[in-house]
């Protein structure tokens, strides 16, 4: 590389930490107003009590274990066209957690009552287990890297790798369980949520990758195998079918279960029937599968788009479960009609407002921010040369 | 030094080291008061045949004993609600004031990552003001929709009522009258308005009223199917 070239990426590289710290910087001035305002400057009230933050960090916290994706094929399933993508997965995943973590902390009503959760542990929470799940990832992502990193360490990173991925899917478990042990509302309170989310997590985490990996080789001129972009994008076909399948199979059992509810979030509610059937299904699914199956279609600048597709369908799926999931009344008193001066038996209105999607911007910087940094400062090009796509 | 003034000198220090401490030990004791008993089991039999529709007595008397704004927009905080109720089948309308239930197993407990949720010996669910990190999970896990978050600056509190901005509340069944032997507001102005619909009593006393009135009328809890065995029990529904 010559110097004017090497100029060139060190200023693209500073403008780019410049991009982030900005999106950071605006995140943490909306977290500021919201806690010295309230959370009354935001769109969550006291029937919609989760809102934009929860689907950002969600998002972030769920594809930070699906990304991971891609070192577990690689070191537990012993395939070298994933293993040289490890490091690149592991970094990933810590960014993602990094951001999603960060916003999650950040619309707490007391932030800054965070050591509480640590100092004061109830065994009984599942709020209170995640925080023990996602420390520990952390940690062990960290000692994940280290093994593939340090030569001498090498030998310890195939048990690492196993290691990491029992814990992520025990922590995808743990964020499906969030939802998945509330019993009283008609969108939650089912077993299949945890699987669910691990196969949401695998697609969304691969979706991740692939942008981040296209942006890598973009920068430095470099092709990717095709076939290694094959084997890639009809991993990505697999998990967007499978969490189509898991998605169905969830709305139908609920449908036996609550129909009125089942009828307002996919027929009659307005936003969230529009955001399930156009966002997920339609951009988020459909569209992705054409772009990577459709015969001709499915080069690399194909699949890019129906990676982002994919996260943009996952954004409206958040949206629809978080909040849909919401909006809708609790049922109190089956069988009556409620009306009170606390919206029962009324749909929950919700309007993200700005600081909010500031405030998930600001974790999605974050997350962008650890990346181009860490990929600046250590090596985490997934290399290609001495691996064979067939293996 | 002779004697006296070691005397002097060691009963003055006596004394001064009482007078300090023993104001100290004063308030350890008022604000510790008696422990919450384990052999009482505080709970309340609504009876909604005498709850009157459009009264909302108990609403009013909840806002003013614990310094709640009363506004009723979305984010306003609400510790009870009338809630008029119409049978889809037949049309028969009810109306009854709904708040914590204050659950032998409450899921907000349960799910509370910081334990600032929690339950008295005596039954009455509580949010520690210390503790709580505003997460909302036991709004979430509440299958009653019994809890506020406190989404603004709060003013003009109760001194016996502490509350705060970011925080989640709830009906305390005025555990600070409760503690000084009396009933709740609600009950209180149920029962100056006439109606006398809210029976206030210990569950575990089998010669208290409510406890008679629940042994001799059919009561239900509400999702008595959850199996959360709550505190509140309901007539006529």
């Amino acid at each position: 590389m010559d110097l004017l070239q090497a100029r060139r990426d060190t200023r693209i590289f500073y403008l780019l930490v410049g991009l982030g710290a900005l999106v950071v910087a605006a995140g943490l001035v909306a977290a500021h107003y919201m806690e010295e305002y309230g959370h009354i400057v935001t769109g969550m009230n006291n029937q919609i009590v989760w809102g934009m933050p929860h689907v950002f960090a969600i998002f972030m916290i769920v594809a930070a274990s699906g990304v991971l994706n891609v070192a577990s094929i690689g070191s537990v399933f012993g395939k070298p066209p994933y293993k040289t993508r490890a490091p690149l997965s592991g970094l990933l995943s810590i960014a993602l957690l990094a951001g999603g973590l960060s916003v999650l902390m950040l619309d707490l009503g007391r932030p800054e009552r965070i050591i509480v959760a640590a100092t004061h542990f109830n065994p009984t929470s599942v709020f209170a287990w995640n925080v023990f799940l996602y420390s520990g990832l952390f940690a062990f992502v960290g000692i994940y890297l280290w093994t593939m990193m340090e030569k001498r360490m090498n030998p310890w990173s195939r048990p690492a790798g196993l290691l990491v991925f029992v814990w992520r899917i025990i922590l995808t478990t743990g964020t499906g369980m969030i939802f998945a042990l509330l019993v009283a509302r008609q969108a939650y309170g089912t077993a299949i949520l945890p699987p669910m989310f691990i196969v949401m997590s695998f697609a969304w985490g691969l979706a991740v990758f692939y942008i981040v990996q296209a942006a890598m080789y973009g920068w430095n001129e470099m092709e990717l195998n095709p076939a290694i972009l094959k084997r890639l994008k009809n991993l990505l076909g697999l998990f967007i079918l499978s969490v189509i399948y898991l998605v169905a199979v969830y709305h139908v059992t609920n449908f036996a279960r609550h129909a009125a509810f089942e009828r307002f979030i996919l027929a009659e509610g307005g936003i969230y029937p529009m955001l399930f059937w156009g966002g997920y299904v339609f951009l988020g699914s459909v569209l992705p599968l054409f772009l990577i199956y459709f015969p001709r279609l499915g080069g690399k600048h194909h699949v890019l788009v129906a990676s982002m597709l994919v996260i943009s369908g996952s954004f409206c799926l958040l949206y629809v479960l978080i909040i849909g999931g919401q909006a809708f009344p609790l049922s109190i008193f089956p069988g009556y009609e409620a009306r009170s001066s606390f919206g029962d038996g009324q749909i929950g209105s919700y309007a993200p407002s700005l600081p909010e999607i500031l405030l998930g911007c600001g974790g999605l910087g974050v997350s962008f921010l650890i990346t181009t940094i860490g990929v600046r400062a250590l090596n985490f090009m997934p290399r290609d040369e001495n691996t064979q796509a067939g293996d | 030094m002779n004697s006296g003034r070691r005397q002097f000198i060691g009963r003055g220090g006596a004394m001064l080291a009482g007078l300090a401490i023993a104001p100290g030990m004063l308030l350890y004791d008022l604000a510790h008061g008696r422990p919450a008993s384990g052999a009482v089991r505080w709970g309340m039999l609504i009876d909604t045949s005498r709850c009157e529709s459009g009264c909302d007595d108990c609403v009013k008397a909840c806002n003013k004993e614990n310094g709640l704004s009363g506004g009723t927009g979305p984010a306003d905080v609400q510790w009870i609600r009338k809630l008029e109720l119409k049978d889809s089948r037949t049309g028969r309308g009810v109306s009854l004031p709904m708040m914590c239930q204050h659950c032998e197993e409450p899921p907000c407990v349960d799910v509370c990552p910081t334990a600032a949720s929690f339950k008295r010996a005596d039954g009455i669910v509580l949010v520690d003001r210390h503790l709580c990190i505003g997460c909302r999970y036991c709004m979430m896990a509440c299958p009653y929709k019994a809890r506020s978050f406190v989404h603004e600056p709060v003013h003009d509190q109760k001194p016996d009522v502490p509350r705060g901005k970011g925080t989640v509340e709830s009906c305390t069944l005025c555990v600070q009258r409760v503690d000084r032997g009396e009933t709740t507001a609600c009950a209180e102005a149920c029962a100056k308005a006439g109606h006398k619909a809210i029976l206030f009593g210990n569950l575990n006393d089998p010669g208290s009223e409510i406890s008679r009135r629940i042994k001799a009328v059919a009561s239900t809890q509400i999702r008595a199917d959850l199996g959360l065995n709550p505190g509140l029990h309901y007539e006529g529904l």
